[in-house]
């Protein structure tokens, strides 16, 4: 009975280009681009739950304060070179750690247990491919052959998660177990006392070397002009298209900022030992994975797993293939902290990769800010939390505390961590519904 | 009922396109179509056949029979990737955001723009604060907040503006945009699917909220157990008319009997 007559929009075409003029985008409020404006922002992010680094900043000062105070030793330049050497292996293992809580599925935590002595594993393994003459490999290759065994339990217990459905929480437990036992087994067996020296001398020297004064400027002073270089291109770029950047009073502060702590801590480390190598290793690993995260679409499509598996698969992103990578290079950078661990103690033993290591390692990715709910946090929130992690046990060691003490300390600052991380996703969800 | 209309051809037409799961006719012998330009809501009580019917356009369940014609060939779906390919974009009522993610990041998901490797983010900012505006979208403070901090109403506008930057679409379909939504939220929302419409898209809307409707479509297509039941001129019904016919709208077939034996 209806004819239906004149439908009124006669279009046909795709909608018209927009015109791109080149002004700034309408979306900022007006006067934007002034540091009050810019502040003002950060400021209700954090009020919104967005923390960053904060807590870790308030966390340091409250550390260097108590342990400044109490005892003399803590802040000298001999215990600060000590603090470098010391969180080496503990930061390399979390930075894998971020890698693994970043996908957390929703309510379903993911983690690995088994670090610490899949760590082990691999120093084990480097430990007797070095051994001369059995079968005496060079320094690289055994450092490689370590790695590339840790990757492959990384795979390992990917594909027990992925494609068997296993929980991560217990794959790795049970790896836990096992990887536990093949370091006992390994290192009974090739040593009556249970100890493997290391004999090479560059693999002595990763965690034990110190850079010379000038070599620690040089590197230093780079450090600062690619930070400055990187810093203002982007501000530079960003304001040619016509975005919004940051202002250049902020930039300025920030480059400032990084380069006063760098000349200082150079000055510090030079004033004692040197800048010990391993801190450069790990800087560099830190900008390899921070750009893997952060500049790639890699990196944005493990935040997006982490953040709503739900949303990558429909957005044509391979969660599992994500999820198995995740775990690589959660294995990989276990063979690094286990190559770490060796060369600093020079040698393996029936007990490497045990103690309290696994638990530092979590609580050091955990307090550096890595959500445990998954899709938030940093590759650089490892080397925080590891340096929060190291400052506390090496300040209540330098008190002489009881073990029992340093036990509870340690437990209760994971725990106020946890919580500074719930209470502010708490934050971000209430503001997500109203 | 509506038939041969003048000028305008149907930018998506289905004819007699039928879905059985088992015993059960979830779709049977439907028409439906779409012109450019058009705001097509599709109506019908639950288990009337929405859902199915807009998955059988996409592809995710193809249609048992009929035919479908996009452009005015025709042509078989058999996936959202062909689905998409012919420039037809899902909306679906649970968005598919990733709260952790910023509003960029989001409308590039899994499409990411990449120089030598490394994301392009003033490229894709640059496009996403573009395609907003040409929507009109101006409630967003920042295209870099996160998505967890947006309100119902952006982010169906994220997601509507995240299906129409995908170059070559030019069908939208919205599942339930507004089922969430408080009453100025479902302001914003129906003004950018009426928009949509006036940049010529063909915007298909699913809804149950009768007074949505009668704001934004040009026409209604309603849908009872499985059947086609009537397309309505939004101007020339009334709601107690559409509602009469999502609850006791003529039936066209009885399904299991032969055709000739129903042809009325």
């Amino acid at each position: 009975m209806s004819e239906d007559t004149d439908t009124p929009i006669p279009a046909q075409a795709p909608p018209a280009p927009v015109d791109s003029s080149p002004r700034t985008s309408g979306f900022a409020p007006a006067g934007e681009g002034g540091i009050g404006d810019y502040l003002r922002q950060r400021w209700n992010a954090i009020r919104a739950g967005e923390l960053g680094s904060l807590p870790i900043i308030v966390g340091l000062i409250v550390i260097v304060l108590i342990f400044g105070t109490l005892e003399d030793q803590f802040l000298t330049a001999r215990n600060f070179t000590n603090l470098l050497l010391q969180m080496a292996p503990i930061a390399a293992l979390a930075m894998g750690i971020v890698f693994v809580l970043l996908i957390a599925d929703g309510e379903v935590v993911t983690i690995d247990l088994s670090v610490a002595f899949v760590a082990a594993v691999g120093g084990v393994v480097m430990t007797l491919l070095q051994r001369p003459g059995d079968p005496g490999w060079p320094w690289w290759a055994a450092i490689l052959g370590g790695l590339a065994v840790t990757t492959a339990i990384g795979l390992l217990h990917a594909v027990i998660i992925t494609k068997l459905g296993v929980p991560s929480f217990i794959t790795t437990l049970a790896g836990f177990l096992v990887w536990s036992g093949v370091v006992l087994l390994l290192t009974t067996r090739f040593s009556t006392a249970g100890t493997i020296r290391i004999q090479d001398d560059r693999l002595i020297d990763i965690a034990n070397n110190f850079l010379s004064d000038w070599i620690g400027w040089a590197i230093g002073i780079a450090v600062v002009v690619g930070y400055a270089f990187v810093q203002v291109r982007m501000m530079r770029t960003r304001q040619v298209r016509g975005l919004d950047a940051k202002p250049l009073g902020i930039v300025i502060f920030q480059i400032v900022g990084v380069a006063v702590l760098i000349v200082w801590a150079v000055a510090v480390a030079n004033s004692d030992r040197g800048v010990p190598q391993i801190t450069i290793t790990l800087g560099v690993f830190l900008l390899f994975w921070t750009f893997v995260t952060s500049r790639t679409a890699f990196g944005r499509h493990i935040y997006a797993v982490g953040g709503s598996p739900e949303a990558a698969r429909r957005a044509g992103i391979s969660v599992d293939g994500i999820r198995v990578a995740v775990f690589a290079i959660n294995g990989f950078m276990a063979g690094v902290g286990g190559v770490i661990l060796a060369s600093r103690l020079r040698s393996v033993a029936t007990n490497t990769g045990g103690g309290n290591l696994l638990l530092n390692v979590i609580a050091a990715a955990v307090i550096g800010g890595t959500s445990l709910f998954g899709g938030s946090g940093r590759v650089v929130s490892a080397l925080y939390g590891a340096l929060v992690i190291t400052a506390i046990q090496n300040g209540m060691d330098l008190l002489g505390l009881a073990s029992g003490t340093k036990f509870i300390v340690t437990g209760i600052v994971l725990l106020l961590a946890v919580l500074v991380d719930s209470i502010s996703k708490r934050r971000r969800t209430a503001r997500g519904l109203t | 009922m509506s038939d041969n209309e003048s000028g305008a051809t149907p930018l998506l037409r289905c004819e007699g396109v039928s879905k059985a799961f088992g015993a059960v006719h979830a779709l049977y012998k439907v028409d439906f179509e779409v012109r450019a330009g058009e705001v097509m809501a599709l109506v019908g009580d639950n288990g009337a056949g929405k859902s199915t019917l807009i998955k059988g356009i996409v592809g995710i369940y193809p249609f048992d029979e009929g035919r479908v014609e996009f452009d005015g060939k025709p042509v078989k779906i058999h996936g959202p990737k062909d689905a998409a390919d012919l420039g037809i974009e899902v909306v679906y009522q649970d968005l598919a955001l990733a709260d952790n993610l910023d509003v960029v990041a989001n409308m590039f998901l899994g499409r990411e723009v990449t120089k030598a490797r490394m994301l392009d983010e003033v490229a894709m900012e640059k496009r996403s604060q573009e395609t907003l505006e040409s929507l009109k979208v101006t409630t967003l403070r920042s295209v870099r907040q996160t998505v967890a901090g947006l309100s119902g109403g952006q982010r169906q506008a994220v997601a509507v503006a995240k299906a129409v930057m995908w170059g070559d679409s030019k069908m939208i379909i919205l599942d339930e945009p507004t089922a969430a939504l408080g009453v100025a939220q479902t302001r914003q929302v129906l003004d950018l699917v009426g928009r949509l419409a006036e940049q010529g898209y063909a915007v298909v809307i699913i809804s149950h909220n009768l007074h949505d409707i009668f704001e934004v479509a040009d026409r209604i297509t309603v849908l009872r157990l499985g059947q086609q039941v009537g397309v309505l001129d939004r101007r020339e019904t009334t709601q107690q008319e559409v509602v009469h016919a999502i609850t006791a709208g003529d039936m066209k077939f009885v399904p299991g009997m032969d055709e000739e034996t129903v042809q009325a």
